[in-house]
């Protein structure tokens, strides 16, 4: 258990290492759990919104839900924007299920939820039941398909979603470590200095 | 139908991310809600008006 003073304030964060791994499991939820109720509504209001924002913008009728949350290593189509949304936790998670059951993104499970697209190749695409051909089907879930028609929705909604993800990232610290009070550091700041200047200064004389 | 289609103006897309790095930003400085509050809107207002005043200076001078 553990206990931070901020500005003569007591803050009880209890285990603050399962206060920051259910903070990143689900934002607000490591507050919840330090009984910090106001801290928790607003990281998860704010975090989760943003999140399912950027999923709705990356979503379409033919393509689908959240088609710009999904984690690939794959030759010609490496996802590092996923090492971002990761941070949001389970609400990122069905993009890594997705991956470990299929890399390829030909059988998806969910109705293609957070799947890795096809990568647009005539292999993969007659893999999938579609015709093949330099030119592909235009509604094939493939990455130049989902890019082109979803075009700024996409590009939107990775940056959101990642944007939620690194945000979390501050909520984790301060479920961790408390909030960063930025007067104290300035005060301790000026304190080291002010002995650096002490010693110094005793060191001339002798 | 893509939210898109509305047609909004591309830079109300902004609003949503300014105004979570504002409150999130704010709720990790401080512990009592109404300085987290008033903190987080001093900064999304002054995002706000720095964006909006490199906007004017971009259109006077190009």
């Amino acid at each position: 258990m553990a206990t931070v003073t901020f500005r003569e304030e007591k803050i009880d964060l209890k285990d603050p290492y399962v206060a920051a791994f259910l903070a990143w499991m689900l934002p607000g939820l490591g507050h919840f759990y330090q009984g910090r109720t106001g801290k928790g509504i607003l990281f998860s209001v704010c975090i989760l919104s943003l999140f399912i924002i950027g999923v709705y913008l990356g979503s379409s009728e033919t393509f689908g839900v959240g088609r710009d949350v999904y984690f690939s290593l794959r030759q010609g189509d490496r996802r590092f924007h996923y090492f971002a949304q990761v941070w949001t936790g389970l609400p990122a998670s069905p993009a890594l299920l997705q991956y470990l059951k299929d890399p390829t993104g030909q059988k998806p499970l969910f109705g293609g939820f957070m799947a890795p697209p096809l990568l647009g190749t005539e292999a993969t695409q007659s893999a999938y039941g579609l015709s093949g051909g330099s030119g592909g089907q235009p509604n094939a879930p493939t990455v130049d398909n989902i890019r082109k028609r979803l075009n700024r929705g996409y590009e939107l909604g990775s940056f959101y979603t990642m944007a939620a993800g690194l945000l979390n990232l501050f909520a984790i610290f301060d479920a961790w470590m408390g909030p960063v009070d930025a007067e104290e550091e300035k005060r301790r700041k000026a304190a080291l200095k002010a002995e650096k200047a002490e010693k110094a200064k005793n060191a001339e004389k002798k | 139908m893509s939210v898109l289609a509305l047609g909004l103006p591309d830079f109300l897309y902004a609003l949503p991310l300014i105004l979570a790095i504002g409150f999130v930003y704010a709720a990790t400085r401080d512990e009592k809600m109404s300085r987290i509050l008033a903190n987080a809107i001093r900064i999304v207002l002054w995002t706000i008006g720095s964006m909006a005043a490199i906007f004017l200076f971009m259109v006077v001078v190009f």
